[in-house]
């Protein structure tokens, strides 16, 4: 029996039609337009120039503040502009834009097939590594991930977990790259091992990929031993980091805590794919595999695509906007994010362009609540999201924080089951701002 | 360029609405109106018939004229209101009580709280308890009208089986003389005939409806489940004490609607908590309103009244007795 | 017979005895004393509680009048200097007239102008919007007409309006608590003075946007192009970051940077109408 978190969850049907498509390059880009905000925390703060020649890989932003991100070029060519462009939700982020004249790549990058196992760095020289790179989280948060690998003084990390989860809808990436680099994920796994200095890793996935599972089990019994390959129930959300932890160790993170508050790191398989790439091959984080989908999408396709591709670009890849396609999601379904502009670009971690319907994605008039209780057996924070929802209409702080209106992980899983179309998560996640806001404002103890 | 649609995560959205709800608590009912209208013929089809058409139209009246409001008449729940009021009158109650027991329920009980959603008490529930008191004679008048596919049945009793006991008791009779007077057979509460409401009649078709609505995850099993056991366990308790004065747990759970009450009309999401502690919580305290009233009240049967208490103490129960929240009593460290 | 109307009378006096005193303890030991000036200052204000002074409401308000001993700094919108000075006279201080204010919606982008190039599908709100995206017109500053200003506002004075949809302020009924300004996520209604009979000029847009880009995402956008600011003749119009701002306080209400301003972003309110020469329809505000 496989194993599933305690608390809430939702089976929204599971929609992975591209499954199927290994993954292809992308077509290189005319013009790579490179957010400086790509991560979680400060943006970075340009190196280059207008004018200035650049190769694919090489550092064109560097970190800005404790947490925030280096950031390299996707490709090589002239920067054509610095300037403020709109990202997917219309707001001004500084962009690096690059005319791309041929793909010459930094030196440095070892781009054999050959895989690398043999792993010479000690700790800090891994996380410095990643740091140079410019590794973040590509579960979805971006978090920078040279910090997630050096806990807190005082917090001792036990088991890394990996997130192979992949519980949104419609995704496949990572389902691609566990396929396509089982080898190379199990070495960046362990890669993050040695930087925090933990014994045991598991990897959870869902057993809706099959295939992936077996592949991996197979590489663990024979060289990665202390990589335990779990499999995992289907249901919305697992891959949420408290969820997974949940599901694998048995493990609760207490409310406002972190993972390492329960010994555990997590990451994304993604990423363990890219410190791969980052300590192994010394290639810095600047593609990814996005997966391009929809149902009113003739053709299905995950593509290897490097960080600066317009949205535009990838819809004009898979053969123009279909006509029946009424919102844009980059991410997945459930907690992704609508693209107003598509002339917006790619990020590290965008995972997807989703094409959705109007039948699949819009919403319903909103009806009375009748207190079915859907979105409390729904919320895996075993949160009351109506009574959260009340509370934040009526404006009531003090009784939204009582109600842990906090611990809110913004699933939309209450949102997704409501029969009532009411938008739970609308309210709740805006309160949950003001409540948060006002708790770190208040003296620590 | 197309104009996107843009809206906060997430951009999928369940199957299930409030129609589709209701409209599933609506079928689980049908095997319990069947075999109603089988062994109770037109009288059974004539009562659901109108407790629906008033209890639609009426809210309908109420939302355009009255309250000027949208109208949600199309969302099954005015019609479950009727037909689950249909089912538990007796059967051979007149049109108009019906008429009146509608109009109560979604004119007083319902729509003056606001609509769906916003009733403290089930509506069904207080039409039913606004007839019992106003008209005592014919809403304990049990006797079984004739029916078109069973000629010649042998008029009913006229009393159900709690209230034969009931009044056995007072008389100074034990359970077995009582017992030894009417034919009191469970093959025959759980299939077929025994004085009771419309609905009432066959426990089984109850339970079939109790099914489907488990297996559509429509309801959850916590409240019917909290209110039968309870029941087994208080008139256990006292069976197991004097069986000479105390009926026994499977008669209780069988008779005077602890079936359908505890399948249709505790389980009513507007009216019964969130939480599943709050659900026992609430199950139990029906259980226990219920044998008090049986074993020591006026009314013979008890659970529509213990219903309708406990319906108040919701908003209390929803505020004391939260979900398991994530996390919860792990330190930080 | 007797006795039993004896020992009621008997019984239920003493229980009405002990249960006074009980009370008469609890009141003196819970008693809290109270400036009783409190009170009197408290039915001299409107009674309002909108939290527009900035206090949690009148009782707050005339506390805090009574407390601070000089009425420099605290101001009661609602009931304007009328209040203020019944307030000052009660309390036997003295306090400076303030120009009266209203809220003023300084932005013009309504259906035609500014016209939607994506379909909102949210919580209707403002402030769930504003942190979705940059809202659904070109213009990232303008509003975003969900209405948060007409749910904030105690007294019925802002409402949108369907067919522009954008924010109408009622002069008669504001009382300029600055509640809506509070709640507009993206900051576009200001308190401005009223004016001399309610005159007064003020530019209706706040696109911080280069000329081009502004202009492209609405037609009535001020594009920063200074004509206003050169026609100013007492250096009342300030230019910062492509977008004029009219200090209320130096303005003397002389019309000419409104004929000047290219996109018709400058707006004069309760004029009488001047010889037409653009359409007047779309400048009253009401």
């Amino acid at each position: 029996m496989s194993k599933t978190f305690s608390v809430g969850g939702i089976h929204p049907k599971d929609n992975k039609i591209s499954v199927g498509a290994a993954i292809e390059n992308f077509p290189l880009m005319e013009t790579a337009y490179i957010s400086m905000s790509q991560h979680l925390g400060a943006p970075a703060e340009p190196l280059v120039a207008k004018g200035d020649k650049v190769k694919a890989g090489q550092l064109i932003a560097k970190a800005n503040g404790f947490i925030s991100a280096n950031i390299h070029s996707s490709v090589s060519g002239t920067v054509s502009a610095i300037e403020l462009l709109p990202d997917l939700a219309g707001n001004l982020v500084q962009h690096v834009v690059v005319k791309v004249e041929g793909d010459e790549w930094d030196e440095k990058i070892d781009r054999s097939p050959e895989i690398v196992r043999e792993i010479k760095l000690s700790p800090s020289e891994i996380i410095t590594k990643i740091a140079d790179c410019g590794i973040v989280g590509l579960g979805g948060a971006a978090f920078p991930t040279h910090i997630k690998l050096s806990p807190p003084p005082g917090k001792k990390a036990e088991y890394l977990v990996m997130n192979g989860a992949e519980c949104e809808p419609y995704l496949t990436s990572d389902y691609r790259i566990m396929l396509e680099n089982p080898e190379e994920i199990l070495i960046g796994t362990r890669i993050m091992m040695i930087a925090l200095g933990v014994k045991k890793a598991y990897v959870g996935i869902e057993d809706n990929k099959p295939k992936a599972i077996r592949k991996m089990k197979e590489l663990c019994s024979k060289q990665y031993r202390d990589i335990k390959i779990v499999s995992l129930q289907k249901k919305y959300p697992q891959g949420g980091e408290k969820q997974l932890i949940d599901a694998i160790l048995g493990r609760q993170v207490p409310s406002m805590g972190l993972p390492i508050d329960t010994g555990v790191v997590v990451q994304n398989v993604g990423t363990a794919l890219a410190v791969y790439e980052a300590v192994q091959k010394n290639k810095p984080l600047f593609e990814g595999v996005v997966t391009v989908t929809g149902k009113c999408m003739t053709e299905q396709r995950n593509f290897r695509m490097r960080v600066g591709t317009t949205f535009e670009s990838m819809l004009f890849a898979v053969g123009g906007f279909p006509k029946d396609a009424e919102k844009l999601v980059s991410g997945g379904p459930m907690m992704g994010k609508a693209v107003a502009r598509i002339e917006a670009a790619s990020v590290k971690s965008t995972s997807a362009l989703l094409l959705l319907t109007e039948e699949e994605t819009k919403r319903k008039p909103e009806a009375n609540c009748i207190r079915c209780a859907k979105c409390v057996d729904a919320c895996p924070m075993g949160l009351e999201p109506f009574l959260l929802n009340r509370l934040s209409r009526a404006g009531r702080i003090d009784d939204l924080e009582v109600n842990m209106v906090q611990d809110c992980i913004e699933c939309g899983s209450c949102l997704y089951v409501c029969p009532a179309n009411i938008p739970l998560l609308d309210t709740i996640r805006l309160s949950k701002a003001s409540v948060l806001k006002i708790m770190r404002s208040r003296p620590k103890k | 360029m197309k104009k996107l649609i843009v809206s906060p995560a997430p951009h999928l959205h369940g199957k299930e609405t409030t129609k589709s709800l209701m409209r599933d608590v609506v079928i689980a009912l049908v095997p319990s109106l069947l075999v109603s209208v089988y062994y109770f013929g037109f009288s059974a089809i004539k009562l659901a018939l109108v407790g629906i058409a008033t209890a639609v139209l009426v809210e309908y009246v109420i939302q355009r004229y009255i309250v000027k409001t949208k109208i949600t008449v199309n969302d099954y729940s005015a019609a479950l209101t009727g037909l689950l009021l249909s089912l538990n009158l007796p059967p051979n109650s007149p049109w108009w009580i019906m008429f009146i027991g509608s109009v109560v329920a979604i004119g007083i009980a319902k729509m003056t709280f606001g609509g769906v959603g916003q009733n403290l008490f089930n509506p069904a529930l207080v039409g039913r308890v606004f007839l019992l008191v106003s008209f005592p004679v014919i809403m304990t008048d049990y006797s079984i009208p004739t029916s078109w596919f069973r000629e010649g049945i042998d008029a009913g009793s006229g009393a159900t089986a709690l209230s034969i006991v009931k009044e056995g008791l007072a008389k100074g009779m034990t359970m077995d003389q009582i017992f030894s007077q009417n034919e009191f057979s469970y093959a025959q509460m759980l299939f077929s005939k025994i004085g009771g409401s419309v609905g009432e009649v066959s426990a089984f078709a109850l339970i079939l409806g109790f099914i489907y609505l488990l297996i559509r995850k429509v309801i959850k099993p916590h409240i019917p489940l909290a209110i039968v056991g309870t029941v087994v366990v208080f008139s256990g308790i006292f069976w197991l004490i004097d069986p000479t004065h105390y009926t026994d747990p499977m008669f209780n759970v069988l008779t005077g609607g602890i079936l359908i009450g505890s399948i249709f009309m505790a389980t009513d999401y507007v009216t019964s908590p969130m939480s599943n502690k709050g659900m026992i919580v609430y199950g139990v305290g029906i259980g226990v309103i219920t044998m008090l009233i049986r074993n020591w009240g006026a009314y013979p049967e008890g659970i529509s009244f213990a219903i309708l208490i406990l319906n108040a103490c919701v908003p209390l129960i929803n505020m004391y007795f939260k979900p398991v929240r994530f996390g919860k009593g792990v330190k930080h460290g | 017979m007797t006795t039993t109307i004896i020992f009621t009378i008997a019984s239920l006096s003493v229980l009405g005895l002990v249960l006074a005193l009980i009370l008469y303890f609890t009141a003196q030991k819970f008693k809290v004393v109270e400036d009783p000036r409190i009170d009197d200052v408290e039915t001299i204000l409107p009674g309002a509680n909108c939290g527009g002074c900035g206090f949690a409401g009148c009782r707050a308000f005339a506390e805090g009048c009574v407390k601070a001993g000089s009425l420099d700094g605290l101001f009661c919108p609602v009931g304007g200097n009328e209040t203020m000075k019944k307030v000052a006279g009660y309390l036997g201080v003295t306090v400076a007239d303030k120009a009266p204010q209203v809220a003023v919606v300084r932005c013009n982008g309504n259906c035609d102008s500014r016209p939607k190039s994506s379909n909102y599908d949210g919580y209707s709100s403002c402030a769930v919007m504003a942190t979705l995206y940059s809202g659904d017109t070109d213009c990232r500053y303008g509003c975003l007409g969900q209405g948060d200003c007409e749910i904030s506002c105690d007294f019925d004075a802002i409402k949108m309006n369907p067919r522009t949809g954008l924010p109408e302020v009622d002069e008669e009924k504001c009382t300029a608590c600055g509640a809506c300004v509070k709640a507009c996520p993206k900051f576009i209604i200001e308190l401005r003075n009223k004016g001399p009979k309610g005159k007064r000029i003020f530019v209706s847009c706040i696109n911080k946007d280069k000329g081009g880009v502004a202009k492209k995402a609405c037609a009535v956008a001020c594009i920063g192009c200074t004509k206003c600011q050169k026609v100013c003749a007492y250096d009342a119009i300030t230019i910062s970051s492509n977008l004029a701002y009219i200090d209320y306080n130096k303005c003397k209400l002389c019309r000419k940077c409104v004929v000047e301003c290219p996109t018709n972003a400058i707006w004069e309110v309760n004029f009488p109408v001047r010889v037409p020469k653009r359409d007047t329809a779309d400048v009253e505000q009401q």
